[in-house]
């Protein structure tokens, strides 16, 4: 099991946010949907540590996720946010800039290509580009660590069909790598089904 | 240095406060509703600088760099509660504001002093004393106050860093860099045009006392620079150990 979650609890701000909630995660590709509100981006938050459960146990590859140093697990399990948030300067930049902390060697093309992107991309100013192609540069942004996996936040939520579907045969080429996994979080079921051989569902 | 003095006759303050009268006129005229305000300024300028005069003249007179010390110790003290306030976005901003004022203050004082500058007597160390930490306390405050913004406006992106696992130092980069730039920009810019468009306190005070222009030009240096450094040291301390209070030690983005 990659992951497996047990009783899980989280608060912010006086509000409870997941409440005992219980899953495994296989290895693949696993779709977390429920309701807005009922706690994925926080769940994924959880599972490379930028969060800690307030109650019960996470654990990743059977060992508790709190005994994971959080940076080296960062970069083994890399999340890529619902919104892109990359940093100021080129695509090449962003990559090399991520490459560097996983003390990883970058190729650039390759991985602009694993991320659906044509080689042009790498000399692109990050302010100039369109909110899909930003995504598409966070999602090679992440790949650039080699992660072994990859959460994803919603990661076509802000896009319109085109690039909806775009993304979608991007993260369908990635699934069929084989030492990959992904978890991504959803609002919309199909898609779940669609990219997953596996979905969780959180309750309301 | 060569030394003057001058006697300032208390009717002669008397007769300063018909520009208060102005102000206050101007802005009741205009509806600017700071009449209250320019009072209480003028009651508080009043009493403050009396009481502060005296204790300046009582540690001349005792002459002993202890009574110095302390003296600056609670300029430091009230220094970082005042900045606090302006920093209201800074989680616990009280322990950097203060350490970064005690190492401004402690580095620059100890700095001109051993170069020779100044010598380690009260009537130097109180005036530039308290020049020091005042515009520690100014670039500080400003320096955190941007601070808290940009780590609120950056949020979003400083998580996507963290989570690429980027250290919280990695990750706030580039936000502790625009906070210290804020922190000593307005100095640095005040020094650019320092006699072009106004003429520095010191040198206008020097010059009013009797002091040749070259005198009060070469003290006015001295204190730009010596206030260069101590703004830079502040808002940098400051800086380097607030941004640490957003994070939790597992590199993990605080709840505000």
């Amino acid at each position: 099991m990659l992951f497996e979650l047990q009783n899980v609890g989280l608060d912010r701000g006086g509000r409870t946010v997941l409440d005992a909630f219980s899953a495994g995660i296989p290895e693949g590709a696993t779709a977390i949907v429920g309701p807005s509100g009922a706690g994925k981006s926080t769940l994924l938050r959880l599972l490379n540590r930028l969060a800690d459960p307030d109650r019960g146990e996470i654990s990743y590859r059977g060992r508790p996720l709190s005994s994971y140093e959080p940076l080296a697990l960062r970069r083994e399990v890399s999340l890529v946010p619902q919104l892109p948030a990359l940093l100021d300067g080129t695509v090449e930049s962003n990559l090399r800039y991520a490459a560097e902390l996983a003390g990883e060697d970058l190729d650039v093309e390759e991985t602009l290509a694993r991320a659906g992107l044509d080689p042009s991309f790498a000399e692109r100013d990050v302010a100039k580009l369109s909110v899909g192609e930003q995504q598409r540069a966070m999602l090679a942004r992440a790949l650039a660590q080699h992660p072994a996996v990859l959460l994803l936040d919603e990661p076509t939520s802000a896009l319109d069909h085109a690039a909806r579907d775009a993304v979608e045969a991007t993260l369908a080429r990635l699934r069929s790598e084989s030492n990959l996994s992904l978890v991504l979080v959803s609002h919309d079921p199909e898609q779940a089904r669609r990219l997953a051989d596996r979905v969780v569902e959180m309750p309301a | 240095m060569s030394t003057t003095s001058i006697h300032v006759e208390l009717w002669q303050v008397a007769a300063s406060l018909v520009l208060v009268a102005l102000a206050a006129a101007i802005s009741r005229w205009q509806s600017a509703d700071l009449e209250r305000d320019i009072v209480v300024a003028t009651g508080r300028s009043i009493v403050q600088l009396t009481l502060v005069g005296y204790a300046i003249k009582l540690i001349f007179e005792v002459d002993t760099i202890w009574l110095v010390l302390a003296l600056l110790a609670v300029m430091v003290f009230f220094g970082a509660i005042t900045a606090r306030h302006r920093a209201d976005k800074v989680p616990n901003s009280f322990g950097p504001l203060l350490i970064a004022l005690a190492l401004a203050g402690a580095s620059t004082l100890g700095l001109v002093v051993a170069l020779g500058i100044f010598d380690p007597t009260p009537r130097y160390l109180v005036p530039v004393g308290g020049m020091v930490i005042g515009n520690a306390m100014t670039a500080s405050a400003v320096a955190l106050n941007r601070l808290g913004d940009e780590m609120a406006d950056a949020r979003a992106r400083i998580e996507a860093t963290l989570a690429l696992g980027a250290t919280a130092r990695e990750a706030a980069a580039p936000t502790v860099r625009r906070a210290l730039r804020s922190g000593m920009i307005a100095l640095v810019d005040s020094t650019k045009t320092t006699g072009l468009i106004f003429f520095p306190g010191t040198m206008v005070g020097m010059l009013l006392a009797g002091a040749s222009p070259t005198d009060a030009v070469r003290l006015q240096l001295i204190l730009l620079y010596t206030l260069l450094g101590s703004v830079s040291i502040s808002a940098l301390v400051a800086t380097l150990l607030a941004y640490r209070n957003f994070f939790t030690p597992a590199a993990q983005l605080r709840e505000l």
